[in-house]
């Protein structure tokens, strides 16, 4: 169910709003329109950045071509509060990346890679064309979420691509480097998880006592490197 | 000070949870049964927020190192203090080498020990709320067990007030919806962002289903049974922030409701999101119990928490009052 958009026939070409929908009385959820893309990202980052900044907003949560507003009292308005989002929208430019890169060495394979044969075979290619494909890539920390200092990192070669599992794997080791759809990322806690696991990596991502506790942060940009391949 | 002689598993410290950490992916935790823990810190006049023991694994015993005031709500339990009963949703004065006895709930899932002065452990991020899979706030970011050694803050309070009183527990004082039976918990829902995906027939049956909490259901979320819910086309979400209360769909179409502890992110179709004034009575539906769903208007939901926000305020305002009679 969304809130903005109506059954209504199409009047023109004008660029679709997003998708703005609740989850229950003090959370909202703003989906960027079309297909995936870094810009459209870089959009999100930027209204992120100014609706934070308005009265009532505990934080807003980024995602992947989306953003959750997490109020502190429900909205008075929700009709009035959704237009003005659609409309900071279309005029808020682009963030453009410029963080720091982070270097991430990898175990590739092995006992915490297990689900390598299946991307393997899914794909068509060899373990060590995607291990290869893998650690080529350049990749940019769309979001960080689901678990502490989880960056949900995209720039993931389509040929090695994989969807989630429908039924998680129980437990996933701390540092398992997995690939979810089209993204990739490092499991940040041992835990269930639906990714599929290809690797390994002893990175600490996350410090709660620090005052900036994650190490990947929206925008920064992030390259694996082959430690070790265990096949 | 006081020590934890019994604790099976999965007892820790919560407050009313951690805000503002979501976008470094940390979710909330909290105490799944916010109002009572809420109102066992207004019997003692402590703040809101103050930590407490979040109980729900029996039996539960402490002893105090210290003189202290306590009180214990939520679930509706059977409790001694050296060897006499403690009511549900009462405050009470220990003294140092009392033995506190939590046995079983008759009627509910989580019961709250809060202490005058609350817990007094650091805050990590905001909170003293255990974030178990973080490994952090709470004691050591994990859960109580026996020798532990729990600090309790100064109480706000001259030590020769009165604490022997208690309140009518929330799901007597507060209507609710109207119980589908005795046997159904009723807990009313907006719709969500997916619902619309979802064929009529799907929708109806997500209404209709009596649906059983399964016990694979934790502080994380509650597995449910009774049905399944099926999309036509399967749709693959991109990963987006969720709050507890969302009812996510994962494809194998038994419905999952994120709880306190859930992870920030999901990328199921979400069919529904429980709204804040039933969140605490479905965070005291234990594994094995039913529930079903009734839909009520953004207006409605907002309006709902009036009552328990009364509840509180009321609570709050007597207990002051009959503490310094």
């Amino acid at each position: 169910m969304s809130i903005n958009q109506p059954s209504a026939p199409f009047v023109g070409t004008i660029e679709k709003s997003p998708k703005i929908s609740l989850i229950g009385t003090l959370a909202m959820l703003v989906e960027a329109p079309g297909d995936f893309d870094l810009v459209q990202q870089g959009r999100i980052w930027a209204l992120a950045d100014a609706v934070s900044a308005w009265p009532n907003v505990q934080e807003a949560v980024i995602g992947v071509t989306n953003v959750m507003l997490v109020f502190e009292q429900p909205p008075a308005d929700i009709g009035m509060l959704s237009a003005s989002i659609a409309e900071l929208w279309h005029r808020t430019p682009s963030r453009k990346t410029g963080g720091k890169v982070i270097e991430i060495p990898v175990v590739y394979g092995g006992e915490f890679g297990f689900d390598l044969p299946a991307v393997a075979s899914r794909s068509g290619l060899s373990e060590r064309e995607v291990i290869r494909i893998h650690s080529e890539g350049d990749y940019t920390v769309c979001a960080v979420a689901s678990s502490p200092g989880f960056g949900y990192l995209h720039g993931l070669d389509p040929r090695i691509q994989m969807p989630r599992k429908s039924v998680p794997s129980l437990s996933m080791r701390a540092g398992s480097v997995t690939i979810g759809g089209m993204q990739t990322g490092v499991a940040v806690l041992t835990s269930p998880n639906g990714w599929n696991a290809i690797g390994w990596a002893s990175v600490a991502m996350f410090d709660p006592r620090s005052e900036q506790p994650s190490l990947m942060l929206p925008g920064d940009r992030v390259r694996f490197r082959i430690d070790r391949i265990e096949l | 000070m006081i020590e934890i002689l019994t604790s099976p598993a999965f007892n820790t410290i919560q407050d009313l949870g951690r805000r503002g950490a979501r976008r470094f992916g940390v979710s909330t935790s909290g105490a799944m049964d916010p109002v009572a823990l809420a109102a066992g810190n207004a019997l003692l006049g402590n703040d809101d927020n103050a930590a407490g023991i979040e109980i729900q694994t029996f039996p539960f015993r402490l002893r105090f190192q210290t003189d202290a005031a306590f009180a214990l709500t939520g679930a509706d339990h059977a409790s001694t203090l050296a060897g006499s009963t403690v009511r549900p949703w009462w405050c009470m004065r220990a003294k140092a080498g009392d033995v506190l006895a939590v046995i079983a709930p008759r009627r509910g899932a989580r019961v709250y020990a809060t202490f005058g002065g609350g817990i007094d452990v650091p805050r990590v991020l905001g909170s003293r709320s255990t974030h178990l899979r973080g490994g952090f706030g709470g004691l050591e970011g994990r859960t109580l067990q026996a020798g532990d050694a729990v600090p309790i803050g100064r109480s706000p309070h001259r030590s020769d007030g009165r604490f022997d009183f208690g309140v009518a527990p929330p799901d007597v004082a507060i209507a609710g919806a109207a119980p589908a039976d005795d046997r159904v918990l009723l807990i009313r829902v907006l719709r969500a962002g997916e619902y619309d995906l979802f064929s009529e027939a799907m929708q109806a049956a997500f209404w209709s289903t009596r649906w059983k909490i399964s016990a694979r259901s934790d502080r994380g979320g509650y597995r449910l049974t009774g049905g399944k819910l099926t999309l036509d086309a399967p749709v693959e979400m991109r990963s987006h922030g969720v709050v507890p209360g969302v009812v996510q769909v994962p494809p194998a179409g038994e419905p999952i409701i994120q709880m306190s502890d859930a992870n920030t992110a999901g990328g199921y179709p979400k069919m529904a999101a429980v709204i804040e004034a039933d969140l605490w009575r479905l965070g005291q539906a234990a594994p094995g119990s039913f529930i079903a769903f009734c839909e009520v208007s953004y207006q409605d939901a907002v309006a709902a928490m009036a009552p328990v926000n009364d509840y509180l305020a009321k609570l709050r305002a007597t207990a002051d009052l009959y503490r310094e009679l």
